[in-house]
């Protein structure tokens, strides 16, 4: 690799950076770079519709084991029990399971919307909640587009309940519990750049078996979570009228605005001040 | 008209301090009048659901659902009680900034308003927090999400809390006698009230920069990327609307405390104000009209929701605004007092519909509020209006400042 535009500004920043608040920072760049967004692949052509990743992924997380029925046609969501739910809809190809569950965005409105940082993008890609942070305002849920995380509203001390990728097992080295659960191979665990190249590669040997789309691969500014299907998204109750654009893009004008107005509305309002201070002496002297 | 003895009213004047404020302390006015005997059963039975709502949860008395997190509690106390509170913000930018002398007698009485809604609604939404004990996270420690409006939202909330508080702490510095704090303090009124109309103008739109994230959520006809400016334009008729509401209440209640001249004066105020209160709402009409337009949202109007939204704009906006420019030309106060009340019902509504009515319009069940977060909502508002009424029988806000406070105006 030769110093390449991208290499030298990088290069730049993280010296202008270093420059600017001292040697604090000095290990940034290397952390940065040994790291790439890890994420999910989802076949759903390939799921059998065990729920065996449910029944696992309660098992981990300390929830309920959830017990209720999967029948076709009747839409199952996550609750504050339940971080996944296998779906069996009705589509235009028959009958296709699909899992629900946090799509761990690139650029998530979630951990934009939080004020705490509680909930946090993590430099492998899992989005986590950190329980010692939040004060349980919700933002998070008012934001998130796929209404992810989820509220235990019946506790005195309530917890946000979301997938968090298994975090702690992928930092031992392990995949997510479903994953590995997963009877079918429905779930492949890895960097999101090799699931995208995996999910053209099935599209392109089989066009019969899938359409000509990975959903999470633009939608919400790309998810680390990618779903393959051989029906529309939308038969598979996804909502595909949501922005391709990042979701904290949307608050960016306003936060931009606030240094400048916080800085530059004092001065304006204090040369009125003593533009009308001064008016109001030479009518005084008038009288 | 003054029937009770003026003493009655008095500030410190060389009685030891803690004597006097224990004296102060006492209950001054009638206890039995028909406001205590209706809002002391409802604050009780509030301070009952709260313990209720911090030992099983906040699903024990709301309504609220993984759909809707936010409710009453958020929609109406914090964001349309903040509209509210924009008198204070807007008064002080009259008054100290561009030195319009006309209104001066009534800009502490509006501050102690505003300081009041903002210490009682945000205080409100601790109710709201699932883990209240975590609330300092986000003021001290490494915990900042400098990313997320709401933080902003929630800095530019506490420093505006401070910065009322000191432009109204003159009044508490005369009504203890303490001169010379109450000297050090004016002089801090023009940097308070600089940085409170800064502050103001970004949290005001700032909730409404909280819902740009949820796009899909709201009903296209209340979602737009202007949003922000929209609060902030109506945060100016709304805060005025309150103020000519709740001075026209106050002059009645409180009337022994007036003076003469500020009672005659009171009607020329309402008329000024009526005529601010009708340029911003024009202007709020215009911008409306203009998202409107941008939104391409013509054939939404025809559906029950472009009826809600046309009776907002046309029943609660322009009729409103209409009779403003109207009663400010035919010099009719009563119709003004009309006026502010239908202004102050559309900004609830629309507060409501875009928090509230308006978020996940489309759902198969509806968020309504339960009987028991109205009960809240309605003991918060009554304990306000008795710490109101309590700070204004005693310290100088509606009557005069007393004589060694010197101001310029007397």
């Amino acid at each position: 690799m030769g110093f390449d535009r991208r290499n030298f500004f990088r290069t730049l920043c993280v010296a202008g950076a270093t420059l600017a608040v001292g040697n604090s920072f000095g290990a940034v760049k290397s952390d940065e770079e040994a790291v790439e967004f890890q994420g999910m692949l989802y076949d759903s052509t390939k799921c059998l519709g065990c729920r065996a990743c449910e029944r696992v992924c309660a098992k981990t997380h300390d929830l309920p084991e959830p017990k209720d029925e999967l029948k076709a046609g009747v839409p199952r969501n996550m609750t504050e029990t339940q971080r996944t739910a296998i779906n069996n809809c009705i589509t235009s190809k028959g009958e296709v399971f699909v899992k629900k569950q946090c799509m761990h965005c690139n650029e998530p409105a979630c951990t934009a919307a939080c004020l705490t940082q509680a909930m946090y993008k993590t430099k492998e890609g899992p989005v986590i909640w950190r329980g010692d942070k939040c004060m349980g305002c919700r933002y998070c849920m008012v934001s998130c587009p796929f209404d992810v995380p989820k509220f235990e509203f019946h506790s005195a001390n309530p917890k946000i309940q979301k997938c968090d990728l298994c975090y702690d097992r992928i930092k031992s080295g392990k995949i997510p519990a479903c994953a590995e659960a997963c009877p079918g191979d429905a779930l492949t665990f890895g960097t999101r750049r090799e699931l995208i190249a995996e999910a053209r590669k099935r599209i392109f040997e089989s066009p019969k078996d899938y359409i000509n789309q990975i959903f999470g691969e633009e939608v919400a500014g790309g998810t680390g979570l990618l779903y393959l299907s051989p029906a529309p998204f939308n038969e598979l109750g996804f909502n595909t009228k949501l922005q391709n654009s990042s979701y904290p893009a949307l608050t960016k004008g306003f936060l931009y605005s606030v240094p400048s107005v916080d800085v530059l509305l004092p001065p304006l309002l204090l040369a009125i001040y003593e533009a009308t201070k001064n008016n109001n002496s030479k009518e005084e002297d008038h009288e | 008209m003054n029937k009770k003895a003026q003493p009655n009213f008095r500030d410190n004047d060389g009685t030891p301090l803690l004597k006097f404020i224990g004296s102060e302390l006492k209950p001054k006015n009638k206890l039995l009048t028909p406001f205590n005997i209706i809002s002391f059963p409802i604050v009780l039975l509030g301070l009952a659901l709260i313990v209720i709502r911090f030992w099983k949860g906040l699903g024990a008395i709301t309504n609220l659902s993984q759909e809707v997190p936010w409710g009453l509690w958020i929609g109406f106390d914090v964001v349309t009680g903040v509209a509210f509170a924009g008198g204070a913000y807007v008064l002080t930018f009259m008054v100290y900034i561009l030195n319009m002398k006309k209104y001066h007698s009534i800009v502490r009485v509006t501050i102690l308003n505003g300081f009041l809604a903002y210490a009682f609604y945000t205080g409100a939404l601790l109710l709201d927090l699932g883990r209240p004990w975590n609330v300092v996270n986000p003021i001290i420690g490494n915990n900042f999400g400098a990313s997320s409006v709401l933080f902003l939202v929630a800095w530019h909330f506490l420093l505006y809390m401070m910065a009322e508080l000191l432009e109204f702490s003159p009044a508490i510095a005369e009504w203890l006698g303490a001169k010379r704090a109450a000297k050090i303090l004016s002089g801090m009124t023009i940097g308070a009230v600089i940085f409170g109309i800064t502050l103001s103008s970004l949290h005001q739109s700032g909730l409404g920069a909280l819902y740009l994230m949820a796009k899909d959520k709201i009903h296209p006809l209340w979602y737009s990327e202007f949003i922000p400016i929209l609060f902030l334009v109506s945060s100016v008729f709304a805060g005025l609307s309150m103020v000519i509401f709740e001075g026209s209440i106050s002059h009645k209640v409180f009337s022994d405390q007036i003076s003469e001249k500020d009672h005659k004066s009171h009607d020329g105020i309402i008329h000024g104000l009526s005529k601010i209160c009708a340029g911003a709402m024009f202007a709020y009409l215009f911008l409306q009209f203009m998202v409107f337009i941008h939104g391409r949202n013509w054939d939404l109007l025809n559906t029950p929701m472009g009826y809600w939204f046309l009776l907002e704009m046309i029943g609660f906006v322009m009729i409103p605004m209409m009779l403003f420019f109207y009663s400010y030309r035919t010099r009719k106060i009563w119709l003004i007092r009309v006026a502010a009340i239908l202004t102050m019902i559309g900004v609830v509504l629309n507060r409501l519909n875009v928090t509230v009515i308006g978020f996940r319009w489309n759902a198969a069940t509806h968020y309504v509020p339960s009987w028991m977060e109205i009960v809240v909502t309605f003991a918060v508002i009554f304990t306000e209006i008795w710490i109101f009424r309590w700070v204004v029988s005693r310290m100088p806000v509606l009557r005069k400042s007393p004589a060694w406070a010197g101001h310029d105006e007397d």
